[in-house]
């Protein structure tokens, strides 16, 4: 099975090469036959690599460690769960998950692009298999994960325990998702640039698919947030550590490209602009695989640190990058320039977004490199950590957030600020009535923790301004608004879920950085404390055994206001004695939105113990917030105008108001 | 407006906005960058008395002691020199006598290193890579007794 899953990959490979050149001559010679190639090429080389894929995780799910990569990365006594997810717990497996997701997308095209113009389609496909020969070819070169060992060790030697979790079942397949959902975009971009022409058509297929890998990449970011939240025992959501980076710089420029998308969908402005765009967010896609794969920087996630794959990498990303932005250069003048618009329209306000997410993409790209060059250059060792990233990003966030409800509201080519602005007044007034409550009713409360309370609701409240103003609340009578409603396009729900979610992880973050308390202490067992209003009473230490380890769990009481135990708390450090590593499992109690957070320390010599203890008001929302942006974008993409396929229906069915000729 | 009008100022306005985003990256990483030294390397170094640094290096066998609640002291060497750290927290899971760590904080100013957070490497292959190229780079590097 291992043989059969490492020679389907060769064949892919094979496949993928025949995949990038005969579309592509086809398309130059305008030959049907040979385009037509590329569609059952793509299908069957996605077939081709699931096999290996699963053949890689058969080996994983029955222990065979006569595969180096299994023994490595797994041990007969892990649940079967973390064994599977084990898979792409390691350098090699989550590289071929990458190049699955990455054939994925391409046969995804192959099936549904039947309507797309003949040599187009044929030019998405060829560079689609271009991204796909490369990354396949680095696995068989210089990661292959079916190498066998002779003799098969006995026993493997575990998965590294931070990664036995949950987490690694959701994490990594949803932000690849995200980051290789942008090659389609990428694809597109090149196939445009090297046909010469761009229209409205092609940001209709475009769109759909950077909502789709902006959906995943969303709930990938949040989700790898909130993992290293609970399992690292740090009380953080977010370090600004380079691997995060990585992935939220294609978040970001994504966001913009799903912006300007829609100008050129609904107003063929900006075409040149979101080419570029779409070529930038799948480059910090690349960027952000080499950051992380090549061993340029440590972390967890760096599994490997051989030099030939970083070097390997880098030429990936030189010849995609390099190559894509010279197209860029050489063709892009060649594109029509599309429809004119006022600075105050709905096209200028788009474009505001563009430019503050551009920059803070910017800002953090520069973050995340300057060590980098600065080792390069020099002997200084230097790192760039949360108080930078506050500094710049944060300056650039604020300003956009105060502008969001302002766009969806104004008028496309034209639009009246004043109107809108008169419309925004009762969201206004809501913020204005939370930052008053804030500062005068909760203790300790800062002017800057007030106003962030404030933006939260101006964000949510400007997002249900919009629904309510397209739904002609307050100008037409109850039943008629009810109608328009449910009338209303589902993209409008989409865009404001989505402003709504923002909103929600803004007051997740200012309730958690602003009104969060801590306390390190060392307790003994039946002793009790005190944070923010809750009392916890530490039980003791207990000790247990897992399936691969053994385990302290410090068991905590949280003291209801007459003394009783109203639930209890556990965090335990786990020592693996496969890997000699020990683990600390924190301990969360959620209380309405906020969290209760407590993490063990060092056993002190007189029995006591060292306990760190957080309250994190309103928290989950941080999280919360992404899975309603995620709700907004599926919402979007159930829109009958971006269902591919079914484009013309709508227009006779629904009585809706077309968001588009709102005053 | 005529339309190239209409596309300086749209120009202009962008790269006035860049400009200024630039020039606060440029301040924010003047201000904000923190250096990594060894404690030998802190002798040429000249801090400002606040300067937040990185300061990596072995722990120091036989210094961790722990004091009052939560907090430790111990030294953090290259073999070379020593530094006396204190720290109030929760040490790293992997926090061992002469094992690599990063340190993060300020100088206090009789000369102990104050650190507000304390990295230890994360598994049994792996040393904060500052750290082990520095000790590389000083000739006590130890090659790990695993692999």
């Amino acid at each position: 099975m291992v043989e059969t899953g490492h020679f389907a990959l060769v064949l892919a490979f094979a496949l993928s090469l025949v995949q990038t050149l005969v579309p592509m001559f086809g398309a130059r010679m305008n030959n049907q036959k040979m385009m037509a190639v590329g569609g059952p090429v793509a299908v069957t080389g996605f077939a081709l690599t699931a096999l290996s894929f699963a053949a890689l995780a058969i080996a994983y799910a029955t222990s065979d460690f006569s595969v180096a990569n299994v023994w490595d990365n797994s041990h007969s006594l892990q649940p079967l769960i973390y064994k599977i997810t084990g898979t792409w717990g390691n350098h090699e497996g989550s590289m071929l998950l990458w190049v699955l997701i990455l054939t994925f997308f391409g046969a995804l095209v192959a099936a549904f692009g039947s309507n797309l113009p003949a040599t187009l389609r044929a030019n998405v496909l060829a560079v689609q298999g271009a991204i796909g020969a490369t990354f396949l070819l680095f696995i068989l070169a210089t990661s292959n994960p079916f190498a066998r060992l002779n003799p098969a060790p006995i026993e493997g030697r575990d998965l590294n325990p931070i990664l036995q979790d949950l987490g690694l079942a959701i994490h990594p397949p949803l932000l690849y998702l995200g980051y290789v959902g942008f090659s389609i975009c990428f694809s597109f971009s090149v196939a445009a640039l090297i046909e010469g022409r761009i229209d409205a058509s092609w940001a209709r297929w475009v769109r759909p698919w950077t909502l789709v890998a902006w959906m995943f990449l969303t709930g990938g970011i949040a989700m790898g947030s909130y993992w290293a939240y609970y399992e690292l025992g740090w009380g953080g959501f977010w370090f600004w550590d380079p691997v995060e980076n990585a992935s939220f710089m294609p978040w970001l420029a994504g966001t913009a490209l799903l912006h300007s998308a829609i100008v050129m969908e609904k107003r063929s402005a900006l075409k040149i602009w979101t080419l570029l765009l779409a070529i930038l967010t799948f480059s910090l896609s690349l960027l952000g695989t080499f950051l992380v794969r090549s061993g340029v920087l440590t972390s967890v996630h760096a599994f490997a640190t051989d030099p030939t794959r970083g070097v390997f990498i880098l030429c990936i990303l030189t010849l995609f990058i390099g190559g894509s932005l010279a197209l860029f250069a050489f063709r892009a003048s060649r594109l029509t320039a599309g429809g004119l618009f006022h600075p105050i329209s709905r096209e200028g306000a788009l474009v505001l977004n563009n430019l503050f997410l551009t920059t803070a993409t910017a800002t953090v790209l520069i973050g995340t490199l300057y060590p980098l060059a600065v080792e390069a250059v020099s002997a200084d060792k230097i790192s760039v950590g949360a108080p930078f990233f506050n500094l710049t990003f944060g300056p650039l966030m604020v300003p956009l957030l105060v502008v969001v409800p302002f766009g969806p509201l104004l008028a496309w080519k034209r639009g009246d600020i004043f109107a809108v602005a008169q419309r925004l007044m009762a969201a206004f007034a809501a913020a204005l009535l939370a930052v008053l409550v804030t500062a005068l009713f909760i203790d300790g409360a800062s002017v800057f923790a007030a106003l962030g309370v404030g933006l939260g609701f101006w964000l949510i409240c400007g997002a249900l301004t919009d629904i309510a103003v397209k739904s002609g609340f307050g100008t037409v009578a109850p039943s008629i608004m009810l109608r328009r409603f449910a009338g209303l396009p589902r993209s409008v729900f989409g865009t404001a879920l989505a402003h709504l979610g923002l909103g929600l992880t803004t007051l997740g973050i200012v309730g958690t950085l602003c009104f969060g308390t801590e306390k390190i202490l060392s307790m003994h067992a039946g002793e009790t404390v005190q944070l923010s209003g809750h009392t916890l009473r530490f039980e003791g230490l207990y000790p247990a055994q897992g399936p691969n380890y053994s385990e302290d769990r410090g068991r905590f009481a949280l003291l209801g206001a007459d003394g009783s135990t109203t639930a209890v708390i556990t965090s335990s450090k786990r020592s693996y004695p496969v890997r000699q590593m020990t683990t600390t499992e924190s301990g969360i109690k959620t209380i309405g939105f906020s969290q209760l957070y407590l993490s063990l320390g060092d056993e002190g010599t007189d029995g006591s113990v060292v306990v760190r203890l957080w309250w994190k008001p309103l928290v989950t929302l941080i999280w919360g917030g992404a899975l309603v942006m995620m709700a907004g974008a599926a919402m979007s993409l159930m829109d009958r105008r971006l269902r591919v396929g079914a484009p013309s229906r709508r227009r006779k069915s629904t009585g809706a108001v077309p968001s588009a000729s709102l005053p | 407006m005529t339309r190239k009008q209409k596309r300086l100022s749209v120009i202009a306005g962008g790269l006035a906005f860049l400009g200024a985003a630039t020039g606060l990256t440029f301040y924010a990483l003047g201000q904000k960058a923190s250096y990594f030294y060894m404690p030998a390397d802190l002798t040429n170094a000249s801090l400002q008395p606040g300067q937040r640094i990185r300061l990596g290096g072995l722990v120091e066998k036989g210094t961790i002691e722990r004091g009052q609640g939560a907090t430790v002291a111990f030294s953090v060497t290259d073999n070379q020199k020593q530094v006396k750290v204190t720290y109030t927290g929760i040490l790293p899971d992997l926090f061992r006598e002469e094992q690599g760590v990063i340190t993060e904080g300020t100088f206090r100013p009789d000369g102990v290193f104050v650190a507000d957070s304390v990295l230890a490497k994360h598994d049994e292959n792996y040393m904060p890579k500052e750290v082990a190229e520095s000790l590389k780079s000083k000739g006590v590097w130890q090659e790990s007794k695993s692999d």
